[in-house]
């Protein structure tokens, strides 16, 4: 079985978001990139089926700026077989991603296609199912658990009130939620020997695909502070505050 | 302009999240129409009619629909988005499995979580785990939206709205529902709830977070939340993580406690309308946000506050 695994390259989870001061957007330059959280999940994911000797291939595809490089030789220092940049230096909505990694998977045709369920930086939490819905297959977001046998996914999902399990054919599209496992860290000689695996690279613009934005952003702007508030001294201080002052007990 | 609502439901009863979705489409003006898409669900759709807004509840009740699963439900609504310049749903788990394939399938772009609506296809909605907040504009002639349920005030139930049956069969599924394991949880839904006590890592294991902060909600008749390292650690399910990946809310009165406040957690619930907090280091970010801040033992300063309430 063949896994294709999208990652993205995004803001540091750890480093602080700055607004730029003209509302042209969020500052990103110099600023420290890694793969998006919930991918290092997937590629993780790919890589424990692998090793259960269920998935034979993985293939890491990023779409991004040429830096986007650095982010699938992660992948492929986690374990990855090979990786695809699709190179652009636009902003690509998520509609976009999804028919590019369509392009991507009629044409390595894998059975399984498991991404994080949102990017950090957008927030958008779309993509998965975008794609899913592109290549008329079926979808299992947020997974917590992912058992494959008989040409059959299932998938423990979270879900608002608890867990769904769903009952996928292959192939489909899985998305993942935090709890699904913890990523490995790439040791120093599987990073040496990513150095060496097959990194292809595709044009964006030569896919034929529309790349330009529908969502017009009009601001981006810093959210309003809240007004400071106070410390207290004593339990009782506290209780007559609530009850006297901001009158929510 | 006409507006589809996608009720949020399970089969017996409306969620709330319903009358929020339908006070973000009134904001953005129009016809509303609520479908409810279920199986055995004339009680949902009896409830939808009552909404204030809505002109019409459509109801498509058939097997097909009755776990609500993304692939049925993205082609019935596809199947009627040609009345329609606005289609909404709820920012819940099921509106996000649901919504983006609506999308793709109209070749449009989602709003995703929209907080605000600044203009008849403008809204803003958060960044970056809020960080930051976008105003952005749809161009597409069907603007698809999912809303967060707790930017907006339900709407009022004192109408009456006519109730209309849809019949749509969708293709052979080729997902399959199996199974569904409800949380134990005695307390409101964390998502609609008025108070919110949620606890984190500092709780140091599963039996003392119930000991610590199941009789302070209780007490409070509130809803418990969990930060997400207190999940990661397994304090709590995943079902009560509070933040950027789990649920927001934006309670009247929210708790934090032994939570020293990640940006993420921030995220989830940095809209409440009084924040107090209780942690024993004074240098903690989720004191820069709280209204009330109290630095001591949570093991001692909890019970006493269940205590004197």
């Amino acid at each position: 079985m063949k896994v294709l695994v999208p990652v993205k390259r995004v803001l540091d989870a750890n480093v602080a978001v700055r607004v730029k001061a003209d509302g042209s957007g969020v500052d990103l330059a110099n600023l420290k990139m890694s793969m998006n959280p919930f991918d290092e999940i997937a590629v993780e994911e790919a890589i424990k089926l692998k090793e259960a000797g269920i998935a034979a291939e993985i293939v890491a595809v990023s779409i991004g700026p040429a830096q986007a490089q650095d982010t699938l030789r992660t992948a492929l220092a986690m374990g990855a077989d090979s990786a695809i940049l699709v190179k652009t230096d636009e902003t690509i909505e998520p509609l976009a991603v999804a028919k590019i990694l369509k392009s991507i998977v009629d044409q390595q045709a894998p059975d399984l296609v498991i991404m994080g369920k949102q990017a950090i930086d957008d927030d958008s939490n779309q993509t998965a199912q975008m794609l899913a819905a592109l290549l008329g297959w079926p979808q299992a977001t947020f997974a917590s658990k992912v058992v494959i046998a008989d040409g059959k996914a299932s998938v423990t999902r979270e879900v608002d009130g608890g867990l769904e399990t769903l009952e996928l054919d292959l192939p489909a599209v899985i998305s993942t939620d935090l709890r699904l496992n913890v990523p490995r860290y790439a040791s120093l000689p599987n990073v040496m020997k990513a150095k060496k695996k097959p990194l292809e690279e595709i044009d964006a613009a030569s896919l034929g695909i529309s790349l330009a934005p529908t969502l017009r952003v009009i601001s981006t702007a810093r959210p309003p502070e809240r007004k400071p508030g106070v410390m207290v001294g004593s339990v009782a201080e506290l209780v007559d505050k609530l009850r006297n002052e901001a009158r929510i007990i | 302009m006409s507006i589809l609502v996608l009720a949020e439901h399970d089969n017996s009863a409306l969620s709330p999240a319903t009358a929020r979705t339908v006070a973000a489409a009134l904001a953005i003006g129009g016809t509303i129409d609520v479908l409810v898409a279920g199986a055995d669900c004339g009680a949902v759709a009896d409830a939808a009619a009552r909404l204030d807004g809505v002109a019409r509840v459509r109801v498509a009740d058939d097997a097909a629909f009755a776990h609500q699963l993304a692939e049925p439900v993205s082609e019935l609504v596809v199947h009627l988005a040609g009345d329609y310049g606005h289609i909404l749903a709820p920012a819940t788990t099921t509106g996000k499995s649901v919504l983006p394939r609506v999308a793709a399938l109209l070749d449009v772009m989602q709003v995703s979580d929209i907080t605000a609506v600044k203009g008849p296809k403008a809204f803003e909605r958060p960044v970056y785990a809020g960080a930051a907040l976008q105003t952005v504009e749809a161009t597409a002639d069907t603007v698809v939206v999912t809303v967060r349920i707790s930017a907006f005030d339900a709407v009022a139930e004192t109408g009456a709205a006519p109730i209309e049956p849809v019949a749509f069969t969708p293709a052979a599924p080729k997902a399959r529902f199996v199974s569904r394991e409800a949380a134990a949880s005695e307390g409101p839904e964390l998502a609609n709830a008025r108070i919110v006590v949620s606890g984190g890592r500092a709780l140091g294991s599963q039996e003392q977070f119930n000991a610590i902060i199941k009789p302070l909600a209780d007490k409070l008749g509130a809803a418990i939340g969990a930060s997400r390292a207190a999940v990661d650690s397994g304090y709590a399910p995943n079902d009560w993580q509070v933040g950027q990946t789990g649920k927001v809310v934006a309670p009247d009165l929210y708790v934090a406690v032994g939570i020293s406040g990640a940006i993420q957690h921030l995220a989830g619930m940095k809209n409440a309308k009084v924040i107090v907090a209780i942690d024993k280091d004074p240098d903690a970010p989720i004191f820069k946000l709280a209204d009330y801040g109290l630095v001591g033992d949570l093991f001692e300063l909890v019970p006493e506050l269940t205590e004197s309430l």
